[in-house]
């Protein structure tokens, strides 16, 4: 029999479907209950996020205030703040931005931590000792700590906010994938792209990093939660976002002083901030078990 | 064991070297002029000028660093700019506020944590397994200063049951010797005002406590039940010997090592989580210290007390690592 019949589908067959890793791990994943309740919960703040224009009733800078702290009604769902602006709105209002720092301040230490992490476990030498001993010394300062004083540095903003905490993040995701590229250096199909002629930075980018990618999408699905409670954390203190922009942290801060008279002002931003960051550990948690069963605790 | 010792700190050096090497940057990173920063735009050349003598910022850079490590050896953590009093006097009690309030968050975390994780293992898939977990997967998830207003809220406000902030009743301070409250009153044999140490204690060490007990819950039970499916589990039980002892005694003991680990990083977490905790409670500690100082401009304390922090923080985990050799003689260290 020649080569081509072997390999052709016997004709008729349904067409099967591919089976690869990441359909497996999909499959994986939905029998996984808490992981997709944490995906349903994303889900559900990522769509508030990108339609709060079309659901919110009300604008969130809007002050009525002959309307101040007013307790949840048919026309206030979430009550009104000290400045009688619709609480409602400025939760809704308030996913977009905890969102939107949570993805990009991990983006950004994922993708500075990993050009670190790559060339440390990969040339390793005097640039691993380099790049090693600079995780260890910014590992050494409490996170929130060491984001405090970069904002403190920079000035109170939430783009300094966003800054600070991919800063502080950048060793966690370095130190991951300078690990991952070691044991990978030392596999039998590096050696063979090399003995081909392979180019150091083909073989980076073709074999190196795929095989890195798993889990540094654990870690960093776990880190939009820790970036989100950072953000709000400074938001809370005043470093972060700045008035009027409804941040979570920022509305608990400015209502505190209200919390007897009217406690609403600070269940629902708070509500929010715990329920986003139980949806992301949810499913970091369940990717981590999908995706790296090695890791799972 | 000693050769151990000694490489441990030898690697620690260039660690705390590069720390300090932060922290000085910290005032040099400042955008534009930091004397005009610190002092606003209003002031004077003059005074400026003065306080960038003061600060050593009008020599070079590499000089301006060797001072202040040679300050730093010496124990001179600088002048607070704020106050003009000595960093390295005016920071100890904010230092022991901050120890007894972690002291009690970890002990807190650690016994509800390690207790809950064991019975969730020994009775896996019962109703105080899921219950605990749940709690557990919440209070991972849960923004401390949120925990901490909602306990305000409820406890104090509301139910009148404890005290809101502070550390102490003001109109009866306790005569300090350590700073911590709750020696000092033992010291002086003050029973009734121990007990209002105490209650001002109970809330922000639950709110600061609440994260690492999660993970410690969810830690010790993963450990435990890897644990209950060895061999020599199964001799124990077979032995006879009662349930409890063989959790309590036999499984624990070495479940215990990753539980020390996460116990070890978590109590370097509360130094941060501090600062949040310290300014919801009106906690008179190194964060909030800290945080007032930001507010201030009060550069020399930001440094100082970031610094001395991150030197707790790397001493603990120093302790931690040293530790699992005395629980654990199967590490052995060479």
């Amino acid at each position: 029999m020649s080569q081509a019949t072997l390999n052709a589908a016997p004709p008729n067959a349904p067409a099967e479907k591919v089976s690869g890793p990441w359909r497996d791990a999909w499959k994986a994943f939905r029998k996984n209950k808490t992981a997709m309740m944490g995906l349903c919960i994303i889900v559900f703040f990522i769509l508030i996020a990108l339609l709060a224009p079309l659901i919110a009733p009300y604008d969130y800078k809007e002050q009525e205030l002959v309307n101040r702290l007013q307790a949840p009604s048919a026309d206030h769902w979430f009550g009104t703040d000290d400045l009688g602006r619709d609480l409602f709105t400025r939760v809704l209002y308030g996913a977009r931005i905890s969102l939107w720092v949570g993805f990009f301040s991990v983006i950004g230490s994922i993708i500075v931590g990993t050009i670190l992490g790559v060339l440390a476990g990969f040339y390793g030498k005097w640039i691993d000792m380099i790049i090693s001993r600079l995780f260890d010394i910014l590992l050494a300062f409490p996170g929130i700590l060491l984001a405090i004083a970069i904002v403190a540095i920079l000035g109170p903003s939430l783009q300094n906010a966003l800054y600070a905490i991919a800063i502080v993040n950048i060793p966690t995701y370095g130190r991951l994938v300078r690990a991952k590229v070691l044991s990978l250096k030392e596999e039998e199909y590096i050696t063979a792209a090399r003995a081909i002629g392979m180019k150091n930075s083909r073989i980076l980018l073709k074999h190196i990093l795929p095989n890195s990618l798993t889990p540094i999408i654990v870690q960093g699905t776990l880190g939009i939660a820790t970036a989100i409670i950072e953000a709000a954390a400074l938001g809370f203190l005043g470093l972060g976002a700045q008035p009027p922009d409804p941040e979570w942290g920022k509305m608990l801060s400015d209502s505190r002083q209200f919390i007897q008279k009217a406690p609403w002002t600070v269940i629902f931003p708070g509500g929010a901030i715990m329920l986003t960051v139980l949806g992301f550990n949810l499913m970091g948690d369940g990717l981590r078990d999908v995706l790296d069963p090695r890791m799972k605790s | 064991m000693n050769s151990y010792l000694i490489k441990r700190v030898m690697v620690l050096i260039p660690v705390l070297i590069g720390m300090t090497i932060i922290v000085f940057s910290i005032i040099h990173a400042i955008p534009g002029d930091p004397a005009e920063t610190i002092l606003g735009q209003k002031a004077t050349e003059q005074s400026k000028q003065a306080l960038r003598e003061q600060l050593g910022l009008d020599k070079p850079w590499l000089q301006q660093y060797f001072n202040y490590m040679g300050d730093l050896l010496q124990g001179d953590l600088g002048t607070s700019i704020r106050t003009k009093t000595p960093i390295a006097k005016e920071i100890m009690p904010y230092l022991a506020a901050t120890l007894e309030l972690t002291a009690a968050a970890m002990l807190f975390a650690t016994f509800v944590g390690v207790n809950a994780g064991i019975l969730s293992a020994w009775k896996q898939n019962s109703w105080f397994d899921y219950t605990s977990m749940i709690i557990a997967l919440i209070g991972v998830s849960m923004p401390i200063f949120w925990l901490g207003l909602m306990e305000q809220m409820i406890f104090a406000l509301k139910l009148h049951w404890l005290p809101s902030i502070g550390r102490m009743d003001q109109r009866d301070p306790v005569e300090s010797i350590t700073n911590l409250y709750v020696i000092d009153t033992i010291i002086a044999g003050r029973w009734d005002q121990l007990w209002t140490v105490i209650k001002h204690l109970i809330l922000p060490s639950i709110a600061l406590g609440t994260i690492p007990m999660a993970i410690i819950a969810r830690m010790t039970r993963s450990s435990m039940l890897e644990v209950m499916n060895s061999d020599y589990i199964r001799t124990a039980k077979a032995k006879g010997l009662s349930q409890f002892l063989v959790v309590y005694k036999h499984a624990l003991k070495n479940s215990l090592i990753p539980v020390l680990t996460v116990v070890g990083l978590q109590t370097g977490a509360l130094l941060g989580g501090a600062v949040l905790t310290e300014t919801i409670f009106a906690w008179p500690g190194v964060g909030r210290y800290i945080f007032e100082a930001i507010s201030s401009r009060d550069y020399p304390v930001i440094q100082t007390g970031i610094l001395i922090i991150a030197f707790i923080f790397v001493v603990i985990n120093l302790l931690v690592d040293l530790l699992y050799s005395a629980i654990d003689p199967r590490i052995q260290y060479k």
